[in-house]
């Protein structure tokens, strides 16, 4: 099953799910000392958004449960499988979807759960020796098709796979889900250039603008601003905005700029929902509970979000 | 000899015409790679990509997810090189039929060592998935294409352009996995590949004069490894077994033949004839094979290292090259 809101009505289901990708990565954060946390929390909204209101994917029957390590691709195996199946059928009119920084998994599988293509109890399996549900997303990996753990190289697949299908005449879009941070790899700037010269106009990415990375603060470990003019540079259509409006996501969204691929930079909070986790500031990037203390209090925090809005 | 003149131009136009799903990328050496009559015949199958090599082969990588054939056209150096990564996680993981043609690999070219691919099959063969080809003269040339194309997975092959010796005929086209059986003989084996085989002919011959039997292999299928002639023809070499490449010793075709040796039990002498463990440096092809002891010459001097015996062979019967009247098994088997 999946949910897309009618008019009126997707805001409240966009809500719903940004604050139950809180909720789940922060669960499992809890339960296992540590986590990709502030990466759910800047992330939520623009991964809710794009999965109720921007991206047009098939819907999916029954929530999938992640099977067991398919093995890796190649002549011998006849059951291997990518992850694209999470993301509904494939087909010349839907949208398709590649995660960038292959860290965001945990926080893509629980934005899967909440929307109904992962069954939940998939989760579980995060880590898992001999599983596919992965701590860095692979192309295995529940809601990935690509492999992107190698920084850099998600947005020049993805121009490909764009680059193809307009040469087939498809008309759905490949959206790419980016960190802010992977703009200091050239490679990044390579298939920017490559996406504009090439008049990608059906590529389409939303970045995470959470200023954060593995070392600490963007600003800190090499400057990658300012990324609207950067990129407006080589050619790109860019909007930026508050990560956290979902109005404006779903606005920019639906822009289909002529001749030029779209880039959404969508400036976050990586402690967006969860307050407690600025005191780690500005060690984001991986969170690891220094004793029983914190372990309570984010157990507390997990308390809140888990009691129903309404 | 017949010489050939810029062989890959034509022949992939021709070859392609009915193959819409075969796309050309070229990462500004367009017509340095002798695709520009690709580019000009059908521009909707073109992509010129700048000198962004990472982003062309992951592109590449996109583009055969959808079903589409990517051929990468650039130096052998640029590909490997320079998107080693994207080569290993945009193409060569999820198996994808990406076809990189890498031109003037090894000491063919003379922009030294920075334009030079001397260790490019011994970084790619460690890649699973990939098939590794390389051509030695026009018809290798001429049907590589269709040979890279029939194969599934990744291929990367050491292509030539430019003047290219016709030592095969045309009728004989390469084939995968089934290496071209030049001469055979019980004494020594001589396995040689893309230009070190115009260079071997010019020494089997004379050699073979002297009463010494050679079998001297063309291998153009460098990965997978496993062509039953070679290892027939390293078991009936009584004296040993000699490797010539246009590549380092270390990771490529000497290596390969030490590995399958190893691995079959064939204690015997193996000479790598190649790149000594070196990078070389910008000067013409002739110079730089006889510099880097990578000529017939050199070849002559192993030989006599496994015979334990002076040949006495003159450089004028070095200058000429003796084409074997049988290319191949299957040439043999039409007779």
């Amino acid at each position: 099953m999946t949910v897309r809101g009618s008019d009126g009505d997707w805001q409240d289901e966009v809500r719903r799910v940004a604050r139950g990708i809180r909720r789940r990565v922060l669960a499992h954060t809890v339960a296992n000392s540590g986590g990709y946390l502030s990466q759910a929390c800047s992330a939520a909204e623009i991964l809710a958004t794009l999965y109720i209101k921007s991206m047009n994917l098939a819907p999916v029957k029954t929530p999938i449960l992640p099977g067991p390590f398919p093995g890796t691709p190649g002549p011998g195996n006849r059951r291997y499988t990518t992850g694209a199946a999470y993301n509904g059928e494939q087909g010349a009119d839907f949208d398709r979807f590649i995660l960038s920084p292959a860290q965001y998994a945990l926080a893509l599988y629980a934005a899967l759960a909440e929307v109904g293509r992962l069954a939940p109890e998939g989760m579980q399996q995060f880590n898992q020796d001999g599983g596919i549900v992965e701590m860095i997303g692979a192309e295995h990996s529940p809601g990935m098709e690509v492999m992107t753990g190698s920084l850099g190289q998600g947005l020049s697949q993805a121009a490909g796979i764009a680059a193809a299908r307009r040469l087939k005449g498809e008309t759905g879009r490949v959206w790419v889900f980016m960190s802010d941070g992977e703009f200091q790899s050239g490679q990044n700037w390579e298939a920017v250039q490559a996406a504009a010269h090439h008049r990608l106009a059906n590529l389409a990415v939303v970045v995470d603008v959470n200023g954060q990375q593995c070392d600490g603060e963007v600003g800190s470990v090499m400057t990658v601003e300012p990324l609207k003019k950067r990129l407006e540079s080589f050619g790109a259509r860019v909007c930026r905005l508050n990560g956290h409006n979902i109005e404006a996501l779903a606005g920019a969204g639906s822009l289909r700029p002529q001749n030029r691929p779209l880039v959404i930079l969508a400036n976050t909070n990586p402690c967006q929902g969860l307050a407690l986790l600025r005191a780690r500031s500005p060690k984001l990037h991986y969170v690891r509970f220094g004793g029983e203390d914190e372990r309570l209090a984010y157990r507390e925090a997990l308390k809140i979000l888990e009691v129903p809005e309404d | 000899m017949q010489m050939e003149t810029k062989v890959h131009y034509q022949n992939f136009v021709n070859w392609a015409k009915d193959k819409p799903e075969v796309l050309v990328l070229s990462a500004d050496l367009t017509g340095s790679t002798e695709i520009d009559l690709f580019r000009d015949t059908y521009p909707e199958r073109f992509f010129s990509m700048g000198i962004a090599e990472q982003n062309m082969l992951s592109f590449a990588g996109g583009l055969a997810r959808e079903g589409f054939v990517p051929f990468v056209h650039t130096f052998a150096v640029f590909i490997y090189r320079r998107a080693y990564d994207q080569i290993a996680m945009s193409v060569s993981y999820p198996n994808l039929p990406v076809k990189m043609f890498g031109f003037l690999p090894g000491i063919t070219t003379p922009g030294g060592a920075t334009h030079q691919a001397v260790e490019d099959i011994s970084v790619l063969r460690s890649l699973p998935n990939i098939t590794i080809l390389e051509c030695g003269d026009a018809t290798d040339v001429e049907s590589v294409a269709e040979v890279a194309y029939r194969t599934p997975g990744p291929v990367y092959v050491r292509m030539l352009r430019g003047e290219i010796p016709r030592l095969f005929s045309p009728r004989d086209p390469m084939r995968l996995g089934s290496n071209r059986i030049i001469s055979r003989g019980d004494d020594i084996a001589i396995l040689t590949s893309g230009i070190c085989t115009e260079e071997a002919l010019r020494v089997s011959h004379a050699v073979k004069k002297r009463g010494i039997g050679v079998t001297h292999i063309h291998v153009t299928t460098l990965k997978p490894f496993n062509d039953p002639e070679v290892l027939a023809a390293i078991r009936r070499a009584r004296l040993g077994v000699i490797t010539m490449e246009n590549h380092s010793v270390i990771g490529g075709l000497g290596s390969s033949a030490a590995e399958l040796m190893a691995k079959h039990g064939v204690g015997k002498r193996l000479l790598r004839i190649g790149l000594n463990d070196t990078y070389a440096h910008g000067a013409s092809r002739r110079y730089l094979m006889k510099e880097y002891e990578i000529d017939a010459a050199a070849l002559v001097r192993r030989v006599e290292e496994l015979v334990q015996a002076e040949l006495h062979i003159t450089e004028a019967e070095l200058a000429e090259v003796y084409l074997a009247p049988v290319h191949s098994a299957a040439r043999e088997e039409a007779l």
